[in-house]
């Protein structure tokens, strides 16, 4: 009896073995669970939100749907399941540290020092750091917010432009800090603040969002040459990361990107039915024509 | 798990270019102990008048005062915190709004001033137990002696309920440097924002959320300590207490 159980789990266990010999990591992973664990956020609006259903949509959700779909041809899956973990900006990093998600479809900046810990697939979007305030206070320039009072979210690239910026034109501005973007642009919204500076296009989001969209205006100036977004992916792990930039850069390069681009940041999108009306720019075009995972602003 | 671990970290540069991220951390203990303090001599003056008005015998300041204690202990500490700092400047008339609003340092006060009345409904309660611990003949020798109300609370009531509640009210002061925590909700840059700050510039959560665990607890054990050293200071010989 022993040894029949024993010639049934090894003949179980073998072609497991065998086709599994080249898969490491996350791909690994994948295939044996036959689920991918995609990590979304629940109000970066275009890139990853929920809608009305509570579902995780967004422009970064298509983007990661066809990576799912990429990695379950590479794997042979006849199916592949997508589990979604809603993250914060706080529990994203442990969670793709210790597995629970593979893929961080959101909006976070791709820089040098974040590489140190984690991985980026090829850029999906470029922002620029810039100011939101209301139309009234007639702002559109950095020397505009001399002696002002202006707030940014806490622990934001953001934050420490406007830090600079304050220190090197000697503006004397007054830096408040907020818990999260929501919290900045509420003190704009109730005047204890006089702008929010922000990536450009999360303030056109908050402000498309607001109860009066006609009463803000974007600032002309920006704080900083455009930074890049990008889908957050474990460190060090070549094989997923080669199936990854491949889907990505695939997909960046056919036509379906400018639908998709269209679909998000030029027609009117859930919950409200509102278009952001976010051409896309000269910079972003060469980066979607020529794919890359590049941290340096300056490579775009 | 697949974590860069990198303890050097806190002597490196942050990115706010202010100093080393353990500079950051330390402006954040700064506002932790200031918040806490101002909140704590909040919570202990106004919880020590509420909580002795509640053992009073005279129905309306007593339904007064318990109607202050459930208001503040029974709404969340995070509500009240945006209540006082999105809503109060709108409900107010205009001009005193924007005062409020212009305030330097708002972040501080509102969050010092809310946590304090928050942390006094706890107080108020604990003082009132402490009163209402003591044998009624206590009340009734101070009558007999000719004393005032005010004179029996100040020379024989409050002393020893004092002394009874000490173990408690060191509680609520760990609970009051706790939750300076929250004021990081309406902007005050104290300890736990710095730490998420760290977090975001640097991506390394576990080393930033150590340092924020260790500076706590060290505070803490700091605050038990003093306070159990004010506890044998005020031990009155022969006089055991809650035994």
């Amino acid at each position: 009896m022993k040894r029949l159980c024993l010639i049934a789990v090894t003949a179980l266990l073998l072609p497991g073995l065998a086709s599994a010999e080249e898969l490491t990591g996350t791909l690994k992973k994948i295939k044996e669970s036959g689920t991918i664990s995609i990590g979304n956020r629940e109000s970066s609006v275009p890139f990853s939100y929920l809608d009305d259903a509570g579902k995780p949509i967004g422009f970064a959700m298509d983007i990661c749907a066809a990576v799912a779909d990429a990695v379950k041809a590479k794997l042979g899956l006849e199916k592949l399941d997508v589990k979604y973990t809603a993250v914060t900006s706080s529990t994203r990093i442990p969670l793709i540290a210790n597995g629970t998600i593979d893929l961080e479809c959101g909006s976070t900046t791709n820089n040098a020092e974040r590489q140190k810990q984690v991985s980026f697939t090829n850029t999906h979007y470029l922002t620029a750091s810039a100011f939101v305030s209301k139309k009234a206070n007639n702002l559109t320039k950095i020397d505009d917010l001399k002696g002002k009072t202006v707030v940014s979210t806490a622990g934001t690239t953001n934050m420490k432009q406007l830090v600079e910026a304050n220190a090197a034109r000697n503006l004397g501005i007054n830096v408040l800090s907020a818990k999260d973007h929501a919290a900045a642009f509420l003190m704009v919204e109730t005047d204890r603040a006089d702008a929010f500076v922000m990536d450009d296009v999360l303030l056109a989001s908050l402000a498309a969002s607001s109860k009066d969209p006609a009463a803000y205006q974007l600032s002309t100036e920006a704080f900083s040459k455009p930074e890049p977004y990008g889908i957050m992916i474990p460190k060090d792990d070549p094989a997923f990361k080669a199936v990854v930039d491949q889907a990505t850069a695939d997909l960046y390069k056919s036509p379906k990107m400018t639908d998709l681009y269209n679909k998000w940041f030029l027609s009117p999108i859930p919950p409200k039915n509102l278009n952001l009306n976010v051409p896309m720019s000269a910079a972003l075009k060469k980066a979607f024509a020529n794919p890359t995972d590049s941290p340096d602003p300056a490579a775009y | 798990m697949n974590y860069h671990w990198n303890w050097g970290i806190f002597w490196e540069m942050s990115p706010e270019g202010t100093g080393t991220y353990f500079d950051m951390l330390l402006a954040g203990l700064w506002w932790t102990l200031a918040t806490s303090a101002l909140a704590w001599i909040i919570a202990f003056s106004v919880g020590s008048v509420v909580g002795v008005l509640r053992t009073l015998r005279s129905g309306w300041v007593v339904m007064a005062c318990n109607a202050y204690v459930e208001l503040f202990r029974n709404i969340p500490i995070l509500v009240q915190l945006f209540l006082w700092y999105f809503v109060l400047p709108e409900v107010l008339p205009a001009e005193m709004g924007r005062w409020l609003k212009t305030m330097p340092n708002a972040a501080f006060w509102t969050g010092s001033i809310g946590i304090g009345l928050f942390m006094s409904a706890r107080v108020a309660e604990q003082v009132k137990a402490g009163l209402q611990a003591l044998p009624r003949g206590q009340w009734m020798a101070g009558t007999a002696l000719g004393l005032t109300t005010a004179q029996t609370y100040r020379y024989i009531l409050l002393p020893t309920a004092f002394r009874i509640i000490l173990p408690p009210l060191t509680s609520e002061m760990l609970n009051t440097v706790k939750n300076s925590s929250v004021a990081l909700t309406i902007g005050l840059m104290e300890l736990t924002a710095q730490t998420r700050a760290m977090q975001e510039f640097s991506f390394q959560v576990f080393e930033a959320f150590t340092a924020a665990t260790i500076l706590y607890l060290i505070v803490n054990a700091v605050v038990t300590l003093a306070m159990r050293w004010v506890e044998k200071m005020a031990a009155v010989p022969g006089y055991t207490t809650g035994h």
